[in-house]
């Protein structure tokens, strides 16, 4: 038991899902892809570019629908001239970005409140369970919309807002579970016996009791990262998400009055992406919840 | 009952606090300066030093947190800063757009969810369930934000079929406005719900009390609706209940875009206009619907299910 960080025979059962690895491989190439914006390729290749904004005038005509003259204008240009694909593409970045940062805070926050909270007991158990308690009764938006414009007011408007506010609202999940978990195996033989054998309180947390929560750390990780990036592209499209680089929210915020001279390209572009990729994160959490949990029913 | 009612009340009194606190902070300590956002940047001093003692921000930071808990206590959380009407009057005015949307929304997603989570569960594996499963992972994986956009533009702006923007305060004229936000409310909300359901009535169909009752001749639809909902009653309260303290907030986005002047939109731009008295009235109001919505929920289970002592 100790030290088994997840089970062998549960990520066999995820490797003989198909569908699950399908959705892991594309869920690796939208991750590729931020490393590539990331680095810098697109500009280097000199698809990337932010055009000054032109004139009202100008702007209509700008719009062009997909051609197939160069890989940019497959998916055309929206009314600065920029094209609508590369624009998606960047927006991976800020995606996956905001996924992985607030996943990792919000996991390892709650991992560690949650399992001290649990295997404590007691002061440090009754302060976590009101902290979260009171966290929870706040509406998640109103919270979150909040926090961000106090970070914002803080720190600008920006990336660091948005992990911030992300941060702070998304730990509270894992917290509770890890902390309900670690509660019932606390009492389980084999801590009574490290407990025996005197190893100390935090090598029993770190080799004995977070391991056996592992299956619930990753799941709980995938879920933050849905759950987030589902969130910044409502934050982006009430301005109070990232700045100056395209997000999908920002992209679908431009659409709207786009749709009223029938142009699709845009908001189509924005939700095809986020679309496979929350797709492909669903499935595999799926599979993954289903390959941990011995009880589940299909 | 009665005994249990008030320990779990006084139980919530530390929570309410700790939302105060969390607000507090939130707003008064990390958030920006309202007056400056009201006055610009040629104001004199006069006039900053004047706004900030009808605000009560010329106090002192705990002098303010008292303040705060003093108008908790009388449920007057004073004016707002941006309209100086009295901030219980502006909510009154704003919950019944909220409810006409939501309250609907969650009874026909739930009996809609309910029902295909059943369906599904008795067709387990068949191609009807699969389904379902399939389209409840596709209709979760579209933001919310495109089924707004798109829903206004293809159904209301091209079909022609609802009205694309408005509302009307009258109680029977305001319908045509909310026929569109309703549905979309349900189509997000079943794409979530009825997996959760059909995990519950997966859960139930194989039970024993299933298999006797269609022994006994009972038809399909009684099993269903009289033995099972019966059986998944806890779960069905949880999840429902868990919604309604929500229900008065309305969809800050729905509202948004459609134009509905319930409290989503008010919290929206009482968030942009830095109009502190009325997020910290609906701050607390949503967060002590939230902990009386939880001991309802008990309460409830003890009368869905005698088993369950309230202690």
């Amino acid at each position: 038991m100790p030290g088994s960080w997840i089970d062998g025979r549960a990520l066999r059962k995820l490797r003989r899902d198909r569908m699950a690895m399908f959705s892991f491989f594309v869920i690796a190439l939208y991750a590729l892809i931020a490393l590539l914006v990331r680095l810098h390729f697109f500009e280097a290749i000199g698809a990337y570019h932010d055009r000054p904004i032109v004139t009202e005038e100008q702007q209509v005509a700008y719009y062009t629908d997909p051609a197939a003259e160069s890989w940019q204008h497959w998916l055309g240009t929206d009314r600065q001239g920029r094209s609508i694909l590369v624009r998606a593409i960047y927006s991976i970045n800020v995606a996956i970005s905001v996924g992985l940062v607030t996943g990792i805070i919000a996991v390892t926050v709650g991992t560690i409140v949650g399992s001290m909270a649990g295997y404590f007991g007691g002061r440090v158990d009754d302060a976590v369970v009101w902290l979260y308690s009171t966290i929870e009764s706040i509406p998640y938006l109103l919270l979150l919309l909040v926090l961000s414009y106090s970070a914002a007011s803080v720190f600008g408007p920006g990336i660091t807002t948005v992990y911030l506010a992300f941060g702070a609202t998304f730990w509270v999940g894992p917290c509770r579970v890890i902390r309900g978990e670690v509660l019932k195996i606390r009492g389980e033989e084999y801590v009574q016996a490290a407990r025996a054998l005197g190893l100390s309180r935090r090598r029993i947390l770190l080799r004995h009791i977070i391991p056996n929560v592992a299956h619930l750390v990753f799941v709980y990780f995938s879920l933050t990262f849905i759950g987030a990036i589902k969130s910044e592209v409502i934050l982006s499209f009430l301005n109070l998400g990232v700045q100056n680089q395209p997000s999908w929210g920002v992209m679908i915020d431009q659409s709207r009055a786009e749709l009223a001279i029938d142009f699709y390209w845009q908001i189509g572009a924005a939700t095809a992406f986020m679309f496979v990729l929350v797709l492909a994160f669903n499935i595999f959490t799926d599979a993954l919840q289903d390959a941990v949990d011995p009880t589940a029913v299909r | 009952m009665g005994a249990y009612v008030v320990r779990r009340l006084i139980q919530g009194v530390p929570i309410l606090l700790g939302v105060t606190l969390i607000t507090f902070l939130l707003l008064n300590v990390f958030g920006g300066d309202p007056v400056l956002a009201r006055l610009g940047k040629s104001a004199t001093h006069d006039d900053i030093a004047a706004l900030q003692a009808e605000f009560g921000l010329d106090q002192s930071l705990p002098i303010q947190y008292l303040r705060y808990l003093r108008e908790i206590a009388s449920l007057d959380f004073g004016a707002s800063f941006v309209t100086r009407e009295p901030v219980m009057q502006l909510i009154a005015l704003r919950v019944g757009p909220s409810l006409s949307i939501t309250a609907p929304a969650l009874f026909l997603t739930t009996l809609l969810s309910i029902t295909l989570g059943m369906i599904s569960a008795f067709h387990r594996g068949r191609l009807l369930d699969r389904g379902v499963v399939v389209g409840a992972v596709l209709g979760m994986s579209v933001s919310f934000l495109v089924y707004i956009v798109a829903g206004q533009y293809f159904v209301a702006f091209r079909g022609g079929l609802f009205e694309i923007y408005g509302y009307d305060s009258s109680l029977l004229g305001r319908w045509k406005y909310l026929y569109l936000p309703i549905l979309i409310q349900v189509v997000v909300g079943v794409g979530y719900d009825v997996r959760f359901y059909r995990s519950v009535m997966v859960n139930e169909v194989s039970k024993q009390y299933v298999t006797t009752a269609f022994a006994k001749g009972l038809s399909s639809r009684q099993v269903m609706w009289k033995h099972m909902l019966r059986n998944a009653m806890i779960p069905i309260i949880t999840r429902v209940m868990i919604a309604v303290p929500f229900l008065v907030t309305g969809s800050l986005l729905i509202e948004a875009f459609f134009g509905i002047p319930g409290l989503g939109q008010q919290m929206l731009s009482a968030l942009n206009e830095q109009d502190y008295p009325v997020i910290k009235a609906l701050t607390f109001l949503i967060s002590s619907l939230f902990i009386l919505a939880n001991i309802l929920t008990d309460v409830l289970y003890a009368w869905a299910d005698p088993r369950v002592r309230l202690h």
